[in-house]
């Protein structure tokens, strides 16, 4: 791990200041970013511990949804009454993820942000356009497998390794941020995570120092919700194929998906199809794919997992 | 407790001393000196406060010290153990403020003030941990390595499921309870290469009381 300068921030405003130099990162629950650091796929030479700045409560909003500090724990976003009762697809999605430890630290904000677990980005010793802009891309001609086929670019094909990130996506969740500035702002969820395009290295929307402070979701939806998650173990390991639904009593539903997407994969098509079965959200949801002969299995996967999610929700 | 008169960063500059004063026969000799980190820019030591099994501690670190390498390098607290460094098997889990965590995926010094215990704090050989006990009735392991990490998560997972915290394998969310397939999903960030799960099932079971399960003789 290459050296670097520690301090503990007091307040949201200085974080975000300070943050804005070069080579300056924020550190949560640390369990991506460490992990990066110590491979010098990530090499900050400043570290500003954000764990004490109070952003660990969740509270109803005046509109009736709830606001989720950055620095919640997985495990107690999870376990929370409220999030159980009125958002269970959020609570099995972080539950379906990493392992207890790991959510014993992992934050809300922190999950928005992890990195992909692309084996080229990884491999130092490999060509990756994320990790290291012009570099060329190892994965599309290489062991793409576990990698994306929606949203990806003739410059890179990661997936987006979230969970959590895949149900705030269908529940319409806000990230709200404190600028270098000052400023404060709401990143509506669709709007955050970017894709690949030619500039993969670009995940996100935030603004160099922008912190995120908390994340919002509108009133609760109601209806049946579904987290199912495809993998090659039962347990702690990454998407192949996930699927997030909300069924309403009337026929309705709303769907997102990871481990298929450059960013946690929601389009409205698929929505507007939910009356008509599982194939037609498939095909709709795929539409646009672009796999390789590697990971094309996972056409057939977000259709199958879609038609086991209807099979269960009518029997 | 006072720091350690010989810190990491020295020894690693000892070591790169050395590594360079050995004849070269090879570019696998050389390598590991040009892989080791800069020492350009010299970390600033930072004072760390912790209370590990109940005694509290003063550390200098490099902020690089990670949770692990303080406890294992710096406390020469040894039952914690390095597997693979990045999170991934458990064998450095380690109780921290009352819950689990990978002590390799955490720096020393974001635990100022915190309060750890490891193996070493659980029990001792003359006064076992229940879940110690229950590791060597129900042969738990094999090797060993893992076991440290096994048994500190074990106990975090009896207190999670106490507390009411749900886990993957559970079917509704608002009833947690004990059973096989919740301490299964529940420890699976805990790797064994040596397979000892079934035994470490019993273990835990053994611990939480159950009655439907295969019982310590």
């Amino acid at each position: 791990m290459r050296p670097f300068t520690y301090t503990r921030a007091a307040s949201v405003e200085e974080a975000a200041r300070a943050a804005a130099t070069q080579g300056a990162r924020f550190i949560a629950g640390g369990t991506n970013l460490l992990d990066l650091m110590k491979l010098q796929i990530e090499t900050p030479t400043h570290l500003i511990d954000v764990n004490h700045l109070g952003l660990d409560r969740i509270e109803k909003t005046d509109e009736g949804g709830l606001r989720i500090g950055a620095l919640v724990r997985n495990t107690d976003l999870a376990a929370d009454k409220a999030v159980r009762r009125d958002y269970a697809v959020l609570s099995r999605a972080l539950l379906a993820g990493a392992s207890g430890q790991l959510r014993n630290k992992a934050t809300t904000a922190g999950n928005l942000l992890q990195r992909t677990r692309c084996p080229y980005f990884y491999d130092t010793r490999m060509p990756c356009n994320k990790r290291k802009p012009g570099s060329g891309c190892g994965a599309i001609k290489g062991v793409s497998r576990s990698l994306a086929i929606l949203g990806t670019s003739e410059a890179c094909i990661a997936q987006h390794p979230s969970d959590m990130a895949v149900a705030l996506r269908l529940l319409d969740a806000g990230v709200e941020t404190v600028g270098a500035d000052g400023g404060r702002r709401t990143i509506p969820i669709a709007d955050f995570h970017q894709l690949p395009g030619d500039t993969p290295h670009i995940e996100h929307a935030l603004k160099p120092g922008e912190l995120i402070t908390a994340v919002t979701l509108p009133k609760p939806i109601g209806g049946t919700h579904v987290y199912r998650k495809v993998r090659d173990r039962a347990s702690y390991a990454f998407a192949l194929v996930s699927v997030a639904a909300v069924f309403g009593p009337d026929g309705k539903g709303r769907f997102a998906f990871g481990g298929i997407g450059a960013k946690p994969w929601r389009v409205a098509e698929a929505d507007a199809a939910a009356a008509k079965g599982a194939a037609a959200v498939a095909e709709a949801a795929l539409n646009g794919a672009k796999p390789t002969a590697q990971n094309a299995f996972k056409r057939d996967l977000t259709a199958r997992t879609l038609a086991s999610i209807y099979r269960q929700k009518e029997g | 407790m006072s720091a350690d008169p010989l810190s990491r960063r020295s020894l690693l500059q000892a070591s790169a001393v050395a590594a360079a004063a050995l004849p070269t026969v090879g570019d696998a000799v050389a390598a590991p000196a040009s892989r080791l980190p800069s020492v350009k820019g010299a970390a600033v030591m930072m004072p760390v406060e912790l209370t590990v099994n109940g005694r509290e501690v003063h550390l200098q670190l490099d902020p690089r010290t990670s949770l692990l390498d303080a406890l294992r390098e710096h406390l020469h607290l040894t039952g914690t153990k390095k597997g693979c460094d990045h999170g991934q098997c458990g064998a450095c889990t380690v109780i921290v403020e009352g819950r689990r965590i990978n002590s390799c995926l955490t720096l020393a010094v974001m635990h100022d003030g915190d309060a750890i215990t490891t193996i070493e704090g659980l029990g001792t050989p003359d006064r076992l941990h229940p879940m110690q006990r229950a590791f060597i009735v129900h042969d738990g392991y094999q090797c060993g390595y893992c076991t440290p990490g096994q048994i500190c998560s074990a106990v975090a997972v009896l207190d999670e499921i106490g507390a009411g915290i749900p886990s993957h394998a559970t079917a509704d969310l608002d009833r947690v309870a004990f059973s096989d397939a919740e301490v299964r999903e529940r420890m699976s960030g805990n790797i064994c290469r040596c397979a000892a799960y079934p035994n470490i099932v019993d273990a835990i079971r053994d611990v939480a009381g159950q009655k439907d399960g295969e019982k310590a003789v």
